[in-house]
């Protein structure tokens, strides 16, 4: 093996300096090549980012994100993401029960569908969530009839929204943790006496609970970005339906660079937190469960 | 297991570990409602939209040089944007599945970075760089150099969006698959090439197959970056996403919804092409994952 490193082209002995002797060839290109075009897509771009924000200073970022309009739209994508991804926790929580555990006619067909989110292009869902819930929709019309409730071009439809964007990113967290539960142990729970509700309450829900938060802050965080499905149900009016992504583009769309980098930087730091969050339950529910 | 636990239901007996049959049903009906009413019903109002006033209108929507020009950037933008991060995933994945180097872990954080930054985000970082008020704007300018509000752009922001779909399928596959097929291959004889070729390609064609249609979906799809970088002129910069928006802004829902419809069939054809692969091939792809 180490015969190998020697006869190698220099570029490969220093390769092999990085990584364990292996018989295998290609270290060195593959690592070169995917290190290089990862900084020249990725690396680089966002650190630029970062270094334009900073160039701004801590004064200047919350100077920006202070201004009325700023807070105003950082509040909305808050709160609306987190309710939505709420809504979703406890659905999505429903929903990959029933898909794992019941069988039902067209349950394969709904099973497949609830990745539709994820593959169908979110302008395409932003003008039929539109078309839907605009007061002579499908949805919208009756909502409006039956409960004087307006959904499209009020934050209420970017609600809508940001929930049709995030139901699978919980169904398909806590599915696999279902499928996996170990039925004997609900066996036993209910041989010494337990109702069902207790067993859910008691044994099932407390093994989910890393799954589905998991799920939630997932769902949380690709909301918090979103900006395709949501800007043509949102009305995008500022102070009351404005989504951060958007205000991003009004401001580049205005030459604010400046402004546009805030924003930026404020929502990736809040994603950066989300992933520092569900790596610390997945590590937290490691160490109470023993399993991942 | 499953059918003896069925079997026993029809007879009226209930198992320890299961719901009361009422309850079941609620909760099944709850949980087709919420996926009928948030899923399926945004999906066949994009169809109703699109044939509101009939076939020929609907048809007529794609004689329009300018969607057309769309169909084609789209195209365009997927077939550089798709084979870059193939080339790419294939690379990264290799390095990181078959050989132990340090800073792995945090190679493979890296990779995944940009699912987490927002659409809009990932457009504004290449604005920064290429933009008229950015890094290189000047020198852009004066050598008379488009990226911003041009194809490159859109390609670029695609490539940036799409960048982890295809590394994530192979790498845990190939760490799962280990090195010694590829061992074996090179003590009998074959060149590094030939064993990749012959060897490991064989071993992950589903995960990689997989993994491109992922990519290739949302190359086609995405919307929020794009919009940023391509400054919307028609018939040069507009994919066909961008040109939904503008048809449904200028009141043409027909050929707004049309264009959409093309677009939704897609995803359909993605999403049953990915389940098709999840039933034949499961335990080809990597165990852990599903989706």
């Amino acid at each position: 093996m180490t015969a190998f490193a020697l006869t190698g082209p220099a570029s490969l002995r220093r390769a092999i300096a990085i990584a364990k002797p292996s018989a295998l060839p290609g270290f060195g290109i593959t690592f070169g090549f995917a290190l290089a075009y990862l900084s020249l897509i990725v690396l680089i771009p966002l650190s630029l980012l970062v270094w334009r924000a900073s160039g701004l200073g801590l004064g200047g970022l919350l100077g920006i994100a202070t201004q009325p309009r700023v807070r105003a739209a950082l509040e909305t994508s808050f709160y609306l993401s987190f309710a939505a991804a709420a809504l979703n926790a406890v659905f999505g929580l429903v929903i990959a029960w029933v898909l794992t555990r019941y069988t039902f006619p067209g349950r394969a067909l709904i099973d497949a569908m609830v990745d539709l989110p994820f593959a169908l292009p979110t302008a395409v869902a932003g003008i039929a969530l539109a078309a839907l819930y605009a007061p002579n929709g499908w949805v919208g019309f009756w909502l409006d009839a039956w409960f004087g409730l307006k959904v499209a071009f009020t934050p209420l439809g970017i609600f809508v929204a940001l929930t049709f964007i995030g139901l699978p990113f919980v169904v398909r967290t806590v599915q696999p943790v279902i499928a996996e539960l170990d039925r004997e142990i609900e066996e036993a729970s209910a041989t010494l006496g337990a109702s069902r509700f207790q067993t859910i309450a008691r044994v099932i829900l407390p093994t989910l609970v890393p799954a589905i938060l998991t799920g939630f802050a997932l769902a949380f965080a690709r909301a918090v970005g979103e900006y395709g499905s949501v800007i043509f149900i949102a009305g995008n009016m500022p102070f009351v339906s404005e989504i951060a992504p958007l205000l991003i583009i009004v401001q580049l769309e205005e030459f604010n660079y400046a402004g546009a980098t805030a924003i930026a930087t404020i929502m990736l730091a809040l994603s950066f937190a989300t992933l520092f969050a569900i790596n610390l339950t997945q590590a937290w529910s490691r160490r109470r469960l023993g399993h991942g | 297991m499953a059918e003896a636990r069925h079997a026993f239901q029809g007879h009226g007996w209930r198992p320890v570990a299961a719901e009361r049959p009422a309850i079941r049903r609620v909760l099944t009906v709850v949980a087709v409602g919420f996926v009928a009413l948030f899923i399926l019903l945004p999906l066949a109002a994009v169809f109703a939209e699109a044939l509101r006033k009939g076939v020929p209108a609907f048809l007529e929507a794609f004689t329009d040089e300018a969607t057309l020009a769309a169909v084609q950037l789209t195209l365009l933008v997927a077939a550089i944007a798709v084979p870059a991060n193939l080339v790419f995933g294939l690379a990264a994945a290799w390095a990181i599945a078959k050989f132990e180097f340090p800073g792995k872990s945090l190679l493979i954080t890296l990779i995944d970075l940009p699912f987490s930054v927002s659409p809009v985000v990932s457009g504004l970082v290449f604005v920064l760089l290429f933009g008229s008020h950015g890094l290189f704007g000047e020198w852009l300018q004066a050598n008379d150099v488009k990226i911003i509000f041009a194809v490159p752009g859109i390609v670029l922001a695609t490539i940036f969006v799409t960048f982890p779909f295809i590394a994530r399928e192979l790498i845990p596959l190939m760490q799962e698959q280990g090195t010694s097929e590829e061992e074996a291959a090179l003590t009998l004889g074959a060149s590094g090439l030939r064993t990749f070729l012959t060897v490991t390609l064989p071993n992950v064609k589903w995960a990689l197959l997989y993994g491109v249609l992922l990519c290739n979906a949302r190359a086609m799809g995405e919307f929020g970056a794009v919009a940023v970088v391509s400054g919307h002129i028609r018939g040069l910069t507009n994919t066909m996403p961008l040109h939904v928006e503008i048809l449904y802004n200028e009141y043409n829902f027909v050929g707004a919804f049309a264009v959409a419809s093309l677009l939704a069939g897609l995803a359909l054809v993605t999403l049953l092409a990915k389940s098709l692969l999840e039933w034949r091939y499961g335990d080809e792809l990597a165990g852990a994952h599903r989706h």
